[in-house]
């Protein structure tokens, strides 16, 4: 048993990093005769046993259970067909979007019109990723105000924070209301300010996702922009 | 006679000065820059990203798209015609096919890696320069892959073996020239680009492929450096 690497090192594909038998390769790497080889560019990180690899970059894939903010791009006889910032378009049915009785041939757009955000599940994806969406569910609902920002999917987690502490954080600070979308689509509503430096900050989550310490960071930054704007003019 | 001191100076096995950087164009997925030499490439990766017209589609997996292109304004300063050619057909072919066995895509059925290779500025090598910045893009655009992708030319001018040939060796008229863009995966030694243009003996020809095997592994450190340095040099405040 030999890692090759630190732990928490950025690593790039075709690097090799452990050898021997006593490791298992997870998400991101790949077994090779007797080495672990990373497969994507990331944070190379050890839990148990398991090797896998924080990407740093990357395209949203589906998954099934995910709560994202889509876009509607096209409305069709019996249901929406959205954009999920992924490589595959999604498919709202008529029957997950509302539980309310529709008539035959009436027009869809009185729900979701042409461009509307909404966020919403993915409750199926195929192998070819064909992918399902419902409304049901609780905090699911149309995006009608604010604004939408897009981030690296891959930085998600780190937005969130653990159970949540991160964008809760920034929630409370700055009274803005966030919806981070696994997809990495993020909806801000607040006062115009507010909303700015939400923006702000997320960019800085974004940019500095993967060094440490990144929790206090944020705090220290956010107390700091909120001095600098005197207390009063960040409406609240 | 024979040309054995290079026109600039290197030594037979010494590649010109090579500068890599990532992320230089930040509207796309993943986007890399290669100088080697006088020789410049840029490549943007876009994707995997939904794929038309529908009948390109692989249900299996999905499908690497690549465009090489020279500017109007590269090499000698003769103007080229813009826009492809059949030169640059085939390179992008050969660049597909030498990036394709490091790709996984099996994640992105149905769905296209569109990867654009643009040289503003050529002094010969530039298909393996090409190769060197598209596989750091891909790299930085966040596929799977097996491996990076190096690539370098060398060549017999007259009757020596060099590494990275410029357009001036490339070109000499006194004697026979054949130049072979390799290109290289560094970890397993593997070969996914060899061409040719010339005569050469067998024993050379190996001795050659030994020569850009050593120059690779000096083009993967680089290569290596840039896509670390892209995330390293952000600093927290």
């Amino acid at each position: 048993m030999a890692l090759c690497v630190n732990e928490k090192e950025i690593v790039v594909p075709g690097e090799v990093l452990a050898t021997g038998m006593d490791n298992l390769p997870a998400s991101g790497t790949f077994r090779d005769g007797d080495q672990i080889i990373a497969s994507r560019l990331g944070i190379m990180e050890v839990s148990g046993r398991l090797i896998r690899i924080i990407p740093l970059s990357g395209n949203y894939l589906p998954k099934r259970g995910d709560t994202v903010i889509a876009r509607v791009t096209d409305v069709t006889l019996s249901g929406w067909r959205m954009d999920i910032n992924s490589p595959y378009l999604a498919m709202l049915s008529l029957k997950d979007a509302t539980s309310r009785f529709i008539k035959k041939g009436s027009d869809l757009t009185q729900f979701f019109d042409l461009g509307d955000f909404v966020a919403i599940k993915i409750i199926n994806v195929t192998t070819q990723k064909i992918t399902d969406l419902s409304m049901r569910g609780p905090g699911l609902k149309k995006l009608p105000e604010g604004r939408i920002i897009y981030v690296t999917p891959s930085k998600v987690p780190r937005i969130i924070g653990k159970e949540g502490s991160m964008v809760s954080m920034v929630k409370k600070n700055l009274d803005c209301r966030i919806l981070v979308g696994q997809n990495g689509v993020i909806w801000l509503n607040g006062s115009p300010k507010a909303e700015l430096l939400a923006v702000e900050t997320i960019r800085k989550i974004e940019r500095e996702a993967h060094i440490n310490g990144l929790t206090d960071r944020v705090g220290r930054f956010l107390e700091e922009r909120l001095k600098q704007e005197a207390p009063s003019s960040v409406e609240k | 006679m024979g040309y054995d001191k290079r026109f600039d100076g290197r030594r037979a096995d010494q590649m010109r000065e090579i500068e890599a950087r990532v992320g230089v164009i930040p509207r796309a997925d993943g986007s890399a820059y290669f100088r080697i030499g006088r020789t410049i490439a840029y490549a943007a990766v876009y994707g995997p990203r939904n794929l038309y017209p529908r009948f390109l589609q692989d249900p299996s997996k999905g499908i690497l798209r690549c465009r090489y292109n020279m500017m109007p304004f590269s090499g000698s300063g003769e103007r080229v015609r813009p826009g492809g050619n059949r030169r640059s057909k085939e390179i992008s072919m050969v660049t597909e096919n030498a990036l394709m066995p490091v790709l996984n895509l099996d994640d992105f059925p149905n769905a296209v890696v569109d990867v654009f290779i643009e040289l503003p500025q050529t002094d010969s090598g530039t298909r393996c320069a090409g190769i060197c910045a598209a596989s750091m893009a891909l790299a930085d655009a966040g596929i799977s892959m097996r491996d990076l992708v190096t690539s370098v030319s060398v060549g017999k001018v007259g009757s020596s073996l060099l590494v990275d040939l410029t357009y001036d060796e490339e070109a000499y008229e006194d004697e026979p020239v054949s130049d072979v863009p390799v290109a290289i995966l560094p970890r397993t030694g593997q070969i996914s680009l060899l061409q040719m243009d010339g005569e050469i003996e067998k024993d050379e020809l190996i001795r050659l492929l030994d020569m850009a095997k050593k120059a690779c592994w000096g083009i993967y450190e680089v290569q290596k450096a840039a896509l670390k340095e892209r995330f390293n040099c952000v600093k927290a405040d």
